[in-house]
């Protein structure tokens, strides 16, 4: 079984050895402080107009910092909806790039095509979202491991290929949807009001969060707990593992959907590109950059990918990149490169993300420490 | 009846397309449970080898047997490629199979990326050879002779295969590893020299589906690998893992439905009918149509 060796299932928080009991050990905070202090960082950024030379472009409260940290935080909430099927459950699914689609695809046409106002259709984006997912879920769950991963991506597929066909010139093929700017209201809209989707972007990964926070807390969360550690064991235990897995499934569809609409809000538009199999990839490449199955894993790793996504796509037309020669100038120029051979590494040096790295140097450092007396 | 040929003949050539990708897959995946992702990018770099070699190997393009040469380059590399990625990415996480899915996770987006930056990402046109160039008369029917090209591939491909798994001790090594690879290890076998041997001749393969995937597309882009590769993944799921014949006879099934559905109804129906064909049988005949084991051992 791949979960018994899942680095991941480890938080960070109970890796803390109970050996140490050091007098001078330091109090330790309350769990709530790490959220509270980024969330309050969070709803200041608008307000900020510190620059930071070298990691964004303007000051903290321009528009394209905004822009882009609204981009990561949307990542994070779906990165977040995904791991709630990969990380927390052990559901290897393949198809989550499907979910997002659907809530970005049906948003957008709603509005497009019979108009309806973007609450209306964002609700009934949200609730396609879910049904699609529950429908799917339902059928898919019934196979497991990578017959599992196989069944949702081959409906992911499905689903790519008829919005990349075009059917009924509705979806408008490789080109996209753009966003009917005349359904949303004037504050969505416009460069001077990104601030207003970096609100949206944040109540949307604040809510995605919290809602797979609370859920793990819940008995539900118990029961998915034991189904990533041995699947077969909680079944002997009396309780059927399909209704949990298939609530986990359908909320992490969900989430997905509302996602795909902050995401179609945020972009302004969307292309067949977040239908595609690599998208999902991408997410679980993100997942296993922050860490598994931990509270902040997923969302750190999105945020750092999508950041570095763009910021290197940026390096790579700037002037710095045309002084190199061409051999080390040409793959750099690629994030994809970059990040794909990080993540091979990362799996190698760091399984269990960057979530799990500072538990690891401290138990290197006791190891030393240990070793020395 | 001339469509029918057409499309007969089209989708077996689709079929043997599918095949080349799909039973590397399938040997990997039966033997090792590593679903592989890079096996795209094998096919990529067979592709853009083979693209490469016929205008800047001596010897090689597209007259007479330069386009041989081309194509053994092309296999050359996407083997090569495969062997290095087996000894120093999955060799070392053996065992740990959700790290080996991530890292072929991971080379499947880094490799295409690579490719994109030295060769772009627009694609580029495919030396077709004169050997395959024009078409050929079957039953009153014009069918190109690329066709035929990648028909009569995936069967000599077949055969070696075939060969390779019930004459030769490698093979009943590989043959008794994907059967139960606690019981080969037991008996004293080192069961990990056959990885190495199985990844080295999906890799080639894979390089040869590039290669010919090149003749049947007419051009090569950097991700032609992952979309081929989804297919392939269906076949593999369907056919099962346990047998070369099943996966020969789902890789032909899925290119005859794929084409004649396309055809039939609207376009892109086909690829959604292979998917509704999948979700069927992983439904109703877990592990595919021939056999008996069930796929979802790893999970």
């Amino acid at each position: 079984m791949m979960t018994d060796t899942d680095v991941a299932a480890k938080a960070p928080e109970t890796t803390e050895p109970p050996v140490m009991k050091d007098v001078r050990a330091r109090r330790r905070l309350p769990g709530w402080t790490a959220p509270v202090v980024l969330l309050a960082v969070a709803l200041a950024l608008p307000f900020s107009t510190l620059y930071v030379p070298g990691l964004f472009e303007g000051t903290l409260n321009s528009p394209p910092t905004l822009h882009l940290v609204a981009f990561c935080l949307v990542f994070g909430g779906l990165a977040t909806s995904y791991d709630l099927l990969y990380g927390r459950v052990g559901l290897l699914s393949f198809g989550h790039a499907l979910y997002f689609a659907c809530g970005a695809y049906v948003a957008a046409l709603l509005m497009r095509v019979l108009e309806l106002p973007l609450l209306w259709s964002a609700l009934i984006a949200v609730v396609g979202g879910t049904l699609l997912s529950l429908v799917l879920g339902a059928v898919s769950l019934r196979v497991n491991g990578i017959a599992l991963a196989m069944v949702t991506l081959a409906f992911a597929q499905a689903g790519s290929i008829l919005i990349s066909r075009d059917p009924g010139r509705l979806t408008g093929g490789e080109e996209g949807l753009s966003l009917n700017t005349a359904m949303v209201p004037d504050s969505f809209v416009g460069v001077f009001n990104t601030v207003n989707l970096y609100w949206v972007a944040l109540a949307y990964a604040v809510f995605a969060v919290g809602v797979v926070w609370w859920l793990t807390a819940s008995p539900v969360g118990r029961v998915w707990q034991g189904i990533r550690a041995n699947e077969q064991r909680v079944a002997v235990l009396g309780v059927n593992p399909y209704p949990y897995k298939l609530v986990a499934f359908t909320v992490g569809g969900g989430l997905a959907s509302l996602g795909g609409v902050a995401y179609l809000l945020v972009t302004g538009g969307v292309t067949p590109v977040i239908t595609t199999a690599e998208f999902t990839l991408t997410l679980l490449v993100m997942v296993a950059l922050g860490g598994a199955g931990t509270r902040w894993g997923p969302l750190l790793g999105a945020v750092l990918y999508t950041y570095a996504d763009h910021r290197l796509l940026q390096l790579g037309g700037s002037d710095a990149f045309a002084a190199l020669p061409a051999w080390i100038a040409a793959p750099l120029s690629q994030p994809l490169f970059i990040l794909g051979t990080l993540f091979v590494l990362m799996v190698f040096f760091f399984p269990g993300g960057l979530v799990a790295l500072p538990g690891r140097v401290r138990s290197a450092l006791r190891d030393r420490r240990t070793a020395r007396t | 009846m001339s469509t029918v040929v057409l499309l007969v003949i089209t989708g077996l050539g689709l079929g043997a397309l599918y095949f080349l990708i799909a039973s590397g897959l399938s040997l990997i995946f039966g033997l090792m449970d590593v679903l592989n992702f890079a096996h795209g990018a094998f096919l990529a770099i067979g592709a853009y080898g083979t693209w490469w070699a016929a205008d800047h190997l001596p010897g090689a393009g597209p007259a007479g047997f330069g386009f041989l040469v081309a194509v053994l380059f092309g296999v050359a590399a996407g083997t090569l490629a495969a062997t290095l990625v087996e000894l120093c990415i999955i060799r070392p996480l053996y065992g740990r199979h959700r790290e080996q899915i991530l890292a072929t996770v991971g080379l499947s987006l880094a490799v295409p990326a690579l490719i994109q930056a030295i060769w772009g990402a627009d694609p580029l046109t495919f030396p077709k050879p004169e050997l395959v160039r024009g078409a050929v008369g079957v039953l009153g029917v014009n069918i190109p002779k690329d066709r035929f090209l990648l028909i009569l591939a995936a069967v000599a491909v077949f055969v070696a295969l075939w060969l390779f798994n019930s004459r030769t001790r490698y093979g009943l090594i590989v043959r008794a590893g994907v059967q139960d690879r606690a019981m080969v290890t037991a008996l004293g076998i080192d069961v990990r020299k056959s990885f190495t041997l199985v990844f080295a001749i999906g890799g080639a393969a894979a390089a040869l589906a590039g290669a010919l995937g090149g003749l049947y597309f007419g051009v090569v882009t950097p991700t032609q690998g992952l979309s081929l590769l989804i297919f392939a993944f269906i076949v593999v799921v369907i056919g099962g893992t346990t047998s070369l014949t099943g996966c020969a006879i789902a890789s032909i099934t899925v290119g005859l439905i794929q084409q004649f559905a396309n055809y039939y109804t609207v376009a892109g129906l086909g690829d959604i009918a292979v998917v509704i064909v999948l979700a069927l049988v992983l439904l109703t005949r877990q592990g595919g149509l021939t056999a008996k084991k069930s796929a979802e051992r790893v999970a």
